[in-house]
């Protein structure tokens, strides 16, 4: 065995990546060892093998979900993107109706990021992962030249496991059914363009960023079978979702403006941007389409949840050939909520 | 939100729809035109449209400076942005709308251009400030409402001497668009505009005033209501022109009173003079050359026109043929008219102008009116 | 408006969100004030009185009878 030599430990405080760090050398083991095994800390990751083993039950069915996030800037009100790649995944293999057990996380790193931010990064990942109860299994790290990154780029990919008789999807969707939302509308994309340079507004609206299972698990358990579509209305916000699962499901969809949740300041935000709070994203919150007997126990379990205090119904699937996700306004018209058209604001998610 | 809640109330909204149906004439039609942005967006986004007795019909006219912009125009900046490596900076709207050899702002800025959307013209002069080595160019497009903020940038840009800093003005003005509109070849070929009255614009009233549009009521004998933007305000201009129109009378009439006065913001207005003039001419997309309906900037203040700078000659183009923008903003076709509408021609990708803007009357119906060219067999249950 | 700031700058507030405009296009604009704001501007200042009698008109004609709509007062400019 050879004799370990010194080795300076990483200088979280003011150091900053560089080329070395993503070559694979000694440079690279250290930052993952010092930086992201500290802070993952899990039987798989002590391994230290390139990949992770784990038993899946016989003859269960697996879902996997992969997200990339690359919101600009890293670090705003009520989350940073640490939070948002553990949530968001954990939410799309929920949004199968499966129970999330684990993560990959990759990173795409930036010559010349700070230490520092990085690790404020991996902490809040870790908080993340920790308090879902869906660890980090194995990841990557890869650096860029100055200049074609932006801090840093994180895509995470889950694997969830469904129970025997749930079939959730967006083309399950039937005429009749009942639309639920899980709460207000718009939070994280204007917590996000708060800090974007160009706009400069002061708000208290924070991200509503959050991992959703157990919520859909509650929900799932209050009425077997009665739920058909889960979706979280992340980039394109609740109108984008909407038009999906009609696309997908062959229905369409009528709306009620009045019942549809948006915090105050949120509504102001949008007003003085002139965006409209329906196309915003969401990092913590679900849409469910449920059969018109459950809809009642679905709704129910879904108030009792902290997640899902706020859970109203907004509206009803309807038969049409045309797709269109229609809404009754609050002033007492009519309109169709149509797709997103270009782009409302770059890089939230 | 004060004196935004109040004036969206769907109570008071169904009853002033109440009183619209009752005092309208079965055997008549009405149809009244809006040339104003936020008029057409309140409009779509609360689905006034519905409210409406059948037989009124609301038009949009050209109230979206983005789509009243011509090809020509576009490609100017375009081309300093990837031929001169100059920063060019716009208001959002204005990166989508296409132009020649199939590019936009937003196709450019994906070409290399450095493109930046500004929320107001201060920003651009930020960025000249921010660059000192790099030529700026704010790409300034709007009616009289847009109009006075680029005229405070290249006040203040004089003061400070910012030498990179230079303005490509396309400013236009509102009582040329109406004129040019009532002067139409409908009116030559039927003897009168299928126009019964106007909803003055909002924003544009509280600059230029409501004594502008004595004029129209009197030339050509039809009404103008001055309307505030919220969707009560567009209501109750309804109820106002369908009275006018029922009582025979063509006045001015200023719905808005709690921010338009006759006189109009004369800060602004004199600004506005200061450091601009009158283009003998100006070409409109879709209504081709409009005498006296556009700005340029003063000999005092050129050193910041961009036009002067860059030594840019305009070259117009012709539109798609099969593009109906123009007579859609002259509001004589209605967007389901157009043979491309929703086919080849989308919001994703828009061939004419009125496709771009989320105020041209085709984008506008696409988006929020579309379900009610399809007859729709749906059973809504109560919520 | 809830401050104001040098440079012909002020702060306004809407629905507790907070944002820096510039006043240099209207007059006599003071802090309490309501202005209509633009591309980052404030373009004009909404009068408090002119908005009741709107909001009174609205309510006024809404609840009129057919019998009433002749004899209506006119609001002219």
């Amino acid at each position: 065995m050879s004799k370990k030599n010194y080795i300076r430990p990483l200088d979280l405080k003011h150091g900053r990546i560089d080329m070395g760090h993503g070559a694979g050398g000694r440079s690279a083991a250290q930052l993952t060892e010092e930086l992201f095994l500290a802070a993952f800390d899990n039987p798989f990751l002590r391994q230290g093998d390139d990949g992770a083993s784990f038993p899946i039950p016989v003859g269960a069915r697996m879902v996997m979900a992969t997200d990339g996030h690359v919101v600009s800037p890293l670090f705003f009100p009520g989350g940073d993107v640490g939070a948002l790649s553990v949530h968001g995944t954990v939410n799309d293999v929920a949004m199968l109706g499966a129970t999330p057990l684990y993560l990959s996380a990759s990173f795409i790193l930036e010559e010349g990021f700070a230490l520092s931010e990085l690790k404020r990064v991996v902490d809040s990942m870790a908080q993340a992962a920790r308090e879902a109860g869906v660890p980090i299994i194995t990841g990557d790290t890869k650096v860029v030249e100055r200049g074609k990154g932006d801090g840093v780029f994180i895509s995470t990919t889950g694997v969830g496991v469904v129970a025997e008789g749930v079939h959730i999807s967006g083309r399950n969707a039937r005429a009749g059914d009942v639309l639920l939302l899980s709460g207000t509308i718009g939070d994280h994309g204007v917590a996000v363009m708060s800090k974007r340079e160009s706009l400069e507004f002061e708000t208290t609206i924070e991200s509503d960023t959050a991992a959703l299972h157990t919520l859909v698990a509650a929900m799932l358990a209050a009425a077997p079978g009665g739920v058909r579509v889960l979706r979280d209305p992340t980039r394109g916000g609740l109108a984008t979702t909407l038009n999906e699962i009609a696309g997908q499901s062959g229905v369409g969809m009528v709306l009620e403006e009045a019942a549809i949740p948006v915090a105050p300041q949120v509504e102001a935000a949008c007003e003085l941007l002139g965006l409209d709070p329906l196309y915003v994203a969401n990092e913590g919150k679900l849409v469910a389409i449920c059969s018109p007997e459950s809809a009642a126990a679905v709704l129910a379990a879904m108030q009792a949840h902290p997640l899902g205090a706020q859970a109203v119904q907004i509206g009803v699937v309807t038969e049409d050939a045309h797709h269109f996700v229609q809404m009754n306004t609050s002033f007492g018209g009519r309109r169709v909520v149509d797709w997103l058209s270009g782009e409302q604001l770059p890089r939230i998610c | 939100m004060k004196y935004i809640d109040e004036f969206r109330d769907g109570q008071l909204a169904r009853r002033l729809a109440e009183r619209i149906a009752s005092e309208v004439q079965a055997d008549r039609s009405y149809s009244f035109m809006e040339f104003c942005g936020g008029h057409t967006h309140a409009i779509s986004r609360y689905g006034i449209a519905e409210l409406l007795p059948a037989n009124v019909r609301m038009v949009h006219g050209p109230g979206c400076p983005v789509c009243v912009l011509p090809i020509g125009r576009i490609d100017l900046a375009i081309m300093l942005a990837l031929e001169q490596d100059v920063i060019v900076c716009t208001y959002g709207d204005t990166m989508r709308v296409p132009a020649s050899k199939g590019l936009s702002l937003i196709k450019a800025k994906a070409r290399g251009g450095d493109i930046r959307m500004v929320y107001s013209a201060a920003d651009a002069l930020a960025i000249a400030r921010q660059n000192p080595q790099r030529q700026v160019v704010f790409f300034a497009i709007g009616f009289e409402t847009t109009t006075p903020p680029t005229a405070l940038v290249i006040r203040d840009a004089a003061r400070e001497n910012l030498e990179n800093f230079s303005v490509l003005c396309c400013h236009v003005l509102t009582p040329s668009a109406i004129t040019h509109i009532l002067e139409s070849p409908e009116v030559r070929q039927f003897g009168t505009v299928p126009i019964d009255g106007f909803i003055g614009p909002a924003h544009v009233s509280i600059v230029i005033g409501s004594a502008p549009y004595e004029h129209f009521a009197d030339e050509y004998r039809k009404p103008v209501v001055i309307a505030g933007f919220e969707p009560l305000d567009v209501v109750q201009a309804v109820l106002m022109l369908v009275r006018q129109v029922n009582e025979g009378r063509f006045e001015v009439e200023n719905e808005f009173t709690r921010a338009v006065t006759r006189e109009g913001n004369q800060n602004a207005q004199s600004l506005v003079s200061e450091v601009f003039e009158l283009r003998t001419s100006f070409e409109w997309r879709g209504l081709g050359e409009v005498p006296y309906s556009a700005l340029k900037i003063r000999p005092a203040f050129a050193a910041f026109d961009a036009e002067r700078r860059f030594a840019l000659t305009y070259e117009p183009v012709a539109d798609n043929k099969a593009c109906e923008c123009g007579a859609i903003l002259r509001g004589v076709k209605k967007p389901t008219d157009c043979k491309i509408f929703g086919t080849v021609c989308t919001p994703e990708n828009p061939v004419g102008s009125c496709m771009v803007s989320s105020e041209g009357a085709c984008a506008a119906h696409y988006s929020y009116g579309r379900f009610r060219d399809i007859a729709i067999v749906s059973e809504t249950a109560s919520v | 408006m809830v401050e104001l700031l040098p440079n012909e700058q002020a702060v306004v507030d809407l629905g507790g969100i907070r944002k820096a405009i510039s006043i240099a296009l209207v007059s006599g604009v003071a802090v309490a004030d309501y202005v209509i704001v633009h591309v980052g501007h404030a373009i004009g200042r909404i009068d408090p009185e002119e908005a009741e009698r709107t909001l009174a008109l609205f309510g006024e004609m809404a609840a009129m009878d057919a019998q009433d709509a002749a004899a209506h007062d006119k609001v002219t400019v």
